[in-house]
């Protein structure tokens, strides 16, 4: 990103087997400058060949997908500069746990306004997190549950006092720039804590287990 | 280990009836022990040592091992999610269950601990001659069951609903599947021809009745776990068919209220607020029932938190984003914190002027919180006339009435907060654990 990051459009590709919805995100980003659509895609395959292929900023994946899932998607394209953002129609707990521990960096359910969407994707081109309400919510559930990791390693599990508080203030409806101010601290600092959210919640992926494996000399 | 005897045999607890089941989720071998640890409440590790060591003592461990395997159910042939979560499965629009690297550690642990141990027993009890001839046939025989075992859960996950012979047997096929298949009879084949071996030629007969003993055993216990189970999966079939006809009915009342809505959404197309209003009704109803398996009956408290959202929203045509965090069941004594947020729903609605208010509620062992939040218009709760009882009465009254506390947070142009906090009464398990 460099300082004059606005005026170059975050480049985008829109994973989604349905066209009619394809077509409607398209319209509502039509109208925005900062966003392109470079390209679509309808299945797994078809989502693989067209990251690939374009290497966009932001690719806004759909969850249930033809092939295996978005989360099949993040896995095969290699496209290391790809951020993904998941826009789901399902609010179910184990999806949206699923999807951000397969790698996305935000979770937006598809009754999001046009404006928010594009805001969305310009937080998460940025590299910030993109937490609703209730995905902060399962995250509180999840690591108040059970999650299999803790067994593992506590002191990577937990979610610090501090990290916990900035969720309970996103599920209670907080923007970040509110966070940061009912807490008295940066918004650098809240990007932090979600980054580290993310963080924890990924530790069942491949890489984060090899490298957590690395460093304590398992391998 | 006298933990173990302790909870097994303590029978004084009222006990209504609670069957053991094999864990199919996560199992190493057959999901005997996780399942039994489930059942006795105790560390899997634990139960899995105990089958060890049991082993070593004789074997017997490997016989209760494959008693049980034979006898206690699979736990979750016929678990259902939402429909919408089970259709993009059948679709293959999720990814199926992840393997983790993590869930093969214990199991490597334990191999290399049954190695230990088969050692042991090795040196304890007999030469070799006797020994690995049987345990290659032993284990050979607990592949193949587990093939089988693995194919017959299988075939009931499959939804076409015609049987494949072939698939009967291999399941969905896939190499691990014919590993095991063909490593099984190679063990069978090899520890059989050891046996000829040893026996050489001067017992023949001898032999030749092992050889067949042993062979009518491997196709006993290949075949056994369907012959054996043919009759509990009737009833079982049974109970999913009606369950299949109790989803049809709700499919078809569901799939008469969405052409309702609209028909409705058609007719009254000019008037913007009462289609998003039936939109906004129809959505939720339609995603609680596809994608979760959140209710908004009144049985816990997260339910009637969300009934009494959902009845703000049908009747003020705004959004209210409810998140919950953990449950518990609803009784009298909460019905006050359910009874405030309802009202302060209602004002943010009525009030604030925003077409969307959030809802967050934290429920653990210890209390009930739940904020309110709108971005609306805002007011100076000092500047409410003594005469409007909205919030006091109805929020800050009746929680400090019923020992919580309520907040309200304002400020003119940057919206509203209620924050409310009620403990919960003493937990119930609390009074039964008397040492």
């Amino acid at each position: 990103m460099t300082s004059e990051s606005t005026s170059d459009p975050i480049r985008v590709v829109l994973v989604d087997d349905h066209a009619m919805f394809r077509s409607g995100v398209r319209g509502e980003l039509a109208g925005s400058d900062a966003v392109e659509i470079v390209g679509e895609a309808g299945d797994v395959d078809e989502a693989v060949t067209a990251i690939t292929a374009q290497r966009p900023d932001v690719v806004l994946l759909d969850v249930h997908l033809p092939g295996g899932g978005g989360v099949s998607v993040m896995k095969r394209a290699t496209s290391p500069a790809t951020s993904y953002l998941a826009l789901s129609v399902s609010d179910a707990a184990e999806d949206v746990i699923g999807t951000i521990r397969g790698g996305a960096r935000g979770y937006v359910t598809k009754t999001i306004t046009g404006p928010e969407l594009v805001d969305a994707i310009r937080r998460v081109a940025e590299g910030d997190a993109v937490f609703s309400p209730r995905l902060a919510g399962f995250v509180l559930d999840a690591f108040a549950g059970s999650i299999s990791v803790a067994a593992v390693d506590e002191d990577l599990d937990r979610l610090t006092e501090r990290e916990r508080e900035v969720m309970r203030l996103i599920a209670r409806g907080y923007a970040y720039k509110e966070v940061a101010k009912e807490l008295f601290i940066s918004i650098k600092t809240v990007e932090t804590h979600m980054s580290s959210v993310l963080r924890k919640l990924q530790l069942s992926s491949r890489h984060e287990l090899t490298r957590w494996a690395s460093d304590r000399h398992l391998l | 280990m006298t933990t173990t005897t302790s909870t097994s045999s303590a029978p004084d607890a009222p006990r209504s009836v609670r069957r053991a089941s094999r864990d199919s989720q996560h199992p190493v071998i057959g999901g005997v022990a996780a399942g039994l640890a489930r059942h006795l409440a105790l560390p899997v590790l634990w139960v899995r040592v105990a089958f060890l060591l049991a082993v070593a003592l004789g074997g017997l461990g490997f016989f209760l091992y494959a008693g049980l395997w034979l006898v206690l159910p699979s736990d979750s042939r016929f678990a259902t999610a939402p429909p919408g979560l089970e259709g993009a499965t059948r679709d293959g629009r999720r990814p199926g269950p992840i393997r983790r690297l993590t869930d093969v550690g214990p199991a490597i642990a334990l191999a290399a601990l049954a190695i230990g141990v088969v050692l042991m027993a090795q040196a304890l009890l007999g030469g070799p001659a006797v020994f690995w001839p049987v345990l290659l046939g032993v284990v050979g025989l607990g592949l193949l069951w587990r093939q089988a075992d693995e194919a017959q859960r299988e075939r009931w996950l499959d939804s076409t609903g015609r049987i494949d012979p072939v698939r009967i047997v291999f399941g969905t096929g896939g190499w691990a599947s014919w590993t095991r298949l063909g490593l099984g009879l190679l063990l069978i084949v090899s520890s059989l021809v050891l046996v000829l071996l040893q026996g050489g030629s001067l017992a023949a007969a001898r032999d030749v009745t092992i050889v067949v003993l042993l062979a009518v055993a491997g196709i006993g216990l290949v075949a056994g776990p369907w012959v054996y189970r043919l009759a509990a999966d009737l009833t079982a079939e049974r109970a999913e068919r009606m369950r299949t006809q109790d989803r049809a009915d709700v499919a078809a009342h569901l799939h008469d209220s969405v052409l309702q809505t609209l028909a409705l959404i058609q007719k009254n197309a000019d008037d913007g607020p009462v289609v998003a209003r039936l939109a906004r009704a129809q959505e939720r109803d339609l995603r609680a029932w596809l994608y979760s398996a959140e209710t908004a009956d009144e049985r816990t408290v997260a339910g009637a938190l969300r009934a009494a959202a959902a009845a703000v929203e049908d009747a003020h045509g705004i959004a209210v984003e409810v998140v919950v965090v953990g449950d518990c069941d609803h009784s009298e004594a909460l019905l006050p914190v359910v009874q405030a947020t309802r009202e302060a729903i209602t004002n943010a609605a009525k009030h604030a002027g925003v077409p969307r208010v959030d809802v967050y509620a934290e429920i653990d062992d210890a209390a009930v919180d739940v904020f309110v939040r709108d971005r609306g218009v805002g007011f100076d709760p000092d500047d409410v006339p003594a005469d409007r009882y909205g919030v006091r009465h109805s929020i800050e009254d009746r929680m400090d009435r019923h020992g919580g506390r309520a907040e309200v947070r304002s400020t003119h142009g940057e919206g509203t907060e209620v924050r409310l906090h009620l403990p919960r009464p003493g937990n119930p398990e609390t009074e039964g654990s008397t040492p």
